[in-house]
């Protein structure tokens, strides 16, 4: 598969850690360690839902240095295609499953003088192992985490009790606590990066603020996976390999590609890092770019397209693969 | 002679001012006061109020730059000396400076080498230090091989003002040193290097 290669893991501990929020542990099949990661990565977990497969890309959060194991945490997202709802009701300790090689889209820039880290609700888990990277390599870092409610966000007490009050903040709109972005992006140091990962409407909304508070845009970091919207079933042609391939109401164009036995490139999965981008040779409809990877022009134009979130409304498709 | 294509060669894109930020130092050397003076029209009384110039005036002395400059009417203008002075001041005010805070440089391609790596020092990223190219075409050239710096070079090949081999300068750049990279052009047959070409005036 053109993810990268898949490790068999066993799944060897599922805890649940919030409403609607279970974090797994993976150790190796084998019993070898696991590869390292840098703080910031996230695997593919391939999930076999009655042979068909999900793959979902999940933030690693367990301390990189540690090689015994993966940790992710996953939020049961309402009405989601199936991916959260597989792993919180199907997934149990004692599983096989397997996870793909660790791959950073969402690296620290290690020239920072500050690590300035702003997580909203399940975006806090790429920060998990950011912080202890952080930590055991002594550089300055600063966590501000917004939540809806206590009892329905992850770590926050734990991570108060290792990093302290000073490193952590938390924000709880429950509590009618919100982020002083303006003040926070105000004070910051020259060198100062920032990363934020959270539900969309709030990484738009932090990056904005960075913009408007004169940061360069180099200084400025986020994650978003995107999940593959549902939408119309359409067909789409495949132009090397021949094949007809019908993307169903709630599938991705790359899982009904794959499904048909057709090997496309990916990492994310959603919609962010651009290896799945695929050269439309025909097309009589509208594309539904729906990444945020190629720009404005690049959607307009309408050659290329990125087959993990985006599809299609028309009467025919024809792609390079 | 020029060995020319190299990737590093840094490029220039051209002083605009960034409407966001929050406080902006410009660093100007010489016939680099023009680049701000060209900008005349997009300099605001907020813009206005958050500027500061740091000017030094070497080859273009008594032009009348300075006259110009301190008529835009900026929050401070200051000049300096010499250009190791404006750098000192220009790490100071680094040193205390917050995030929003944007960094303009303008003048030759020495000058420009020199106030970015005080910027790199500093934590800035060199994407987004705006920067203009005016003047002499000048290079700041590194020796390979005694390290030494040379300042002002502007012919190929040139002798080592600090270990005396004949060097060829090149478009390799290092941000580090702010500098091109010389390299010995005779070292199997010393005193056959071709004459030097005038190619950095």
């Amino acid at each position: 598969m053109s993810g990268g290669r898949e490790i068999p893991v066993r799944v060897t501990k599922v805890t649940p850690v919030a409403e609607r929020i279970k974090r797994f542990r993976f150790e190796r099949l084998d019993g070898k360690p696991l590869p390292y990661f840098s703080g910031g990565a996230h695997v593919i977990v391939s999930m076999n839902d009655f042979g068909h497969i999900r793959r979902n890309a999940y933030s690693l959060m367990s301390p990189p240095h540690d090689c015994a194991a993966y940790e992710i945490s996953v939020l049961h997202v309402e009405g989601s295609r199936g991916g959260s709802t597989f792993m919180h009701e199907r997934v149990k300790e004692g599983d096989e499953m397997n996870v793909s090689y660790p791959v950073n889209l969402f690296q620290p820039d290690w020239r920072a003088r500050k690590h300035l880290l702003i997580a909203g609700g399940i975006g806090i888990t790429p920060f998990m192992a950011m912080m202890e990277q952080f930590t055991r390599e002594g550089a300055n870092f600063e966590l501000h985490y917004a939540m809806r409610t206590r009892d329905r966000s992850a770590y926050w007490k734990e991570l108060a009790e290792r990093y302290g009050s000073q490193r952590i903040k938390i924000y709880c709109d429950a509590e009618g606590m919100t982020m002083p972005l303006d003040r926070l992006l105000d004070s910051q140091l020259l060198g100062t990066h920032l990363y934020v990962c959270g539900p969309s409407g709030m990484i738009d909304g932090v990056l904005r603020a960075g913009m408007e508070a004169g940061w360069p845009e180099q200084n400025l970091h986020s994650e978003r996976f995107l999940s593959s919207l549902p939408g119309k079933p359409f067909t789409v042609e495949l132009v090397r390999s021949g094949k007809t391939v019908r993307v169903g109401h709630h599938e991705s164009m790359l899982e009904a590609i794959e499904a048909a036995g057709v090997d496309a490139s990916f990492l994310c999965r959603g919609g962010a890092c651009g290896q799945c981008e695929t050269e439309v040779v025909n097309c009589d409809g509208k594309l539904l770019h729906h990444d945020v990877y190629l720009n404005d022009e690049e959607k307009a134009a309408g050659r290329k397209v990125m087959i993990c979130v985006s599809r299609f409304e028309g009467k025919t498709l024809h792609l390079d693969l | 002679m020029l060995v020319a294509g190299i990737k590093s060669r840094p490029l220039y894109k051209g002083l605009t001012i960034e409407p966001h930020a929050k406080r902006h130092i410009f660093a100007l050397e010489g016939e680099g006061a023009l680049a701000l003076i060209d900008q005349k029209a997009a300099l605001d009384l907020t813009i206005l109020s958050r500027s500061e110039i740091l000017y030094v005036a070497r080859g273009s002395k008594g032009k009348g730059h300075d006259t110009t400059l301190l008529g835009l009417g900026t929050d401070v203008f200051w000049t300096a000396p010499t250009i190791a002075t404006l750098l000192s001041r220009l790490k100071a005010l680094l040193a205390t400076a917050h995030m929003g805070v944007r960094l303009y440089v303008a003048g030759t391609e020495g000058f420009i080498g020199q106030a970015m790596m005080v910027g790199l020092d500093h934590g800035m990223d060199s994407a987004s230090i705006i920067t203009e190219h005016r003047g002499s075409l000048a290079r700041r050239v590194q020796c390979v091989h005694c390290k030494g710096i040379n300042e002002e070079v502007t012919a190929s090949p040139f002798t080592c003002s600090h270990c005396g081999l004949t060097l060829l300068v090149r478009d390799h750049y290092s941000r580090r040193l702010g500098a091109f990279q010389g390299v010995n052009i005779d070292a199997e047959d010393p005193g056959s290097a071709p004459d030097p070409e005038e190619l950095f005036l």
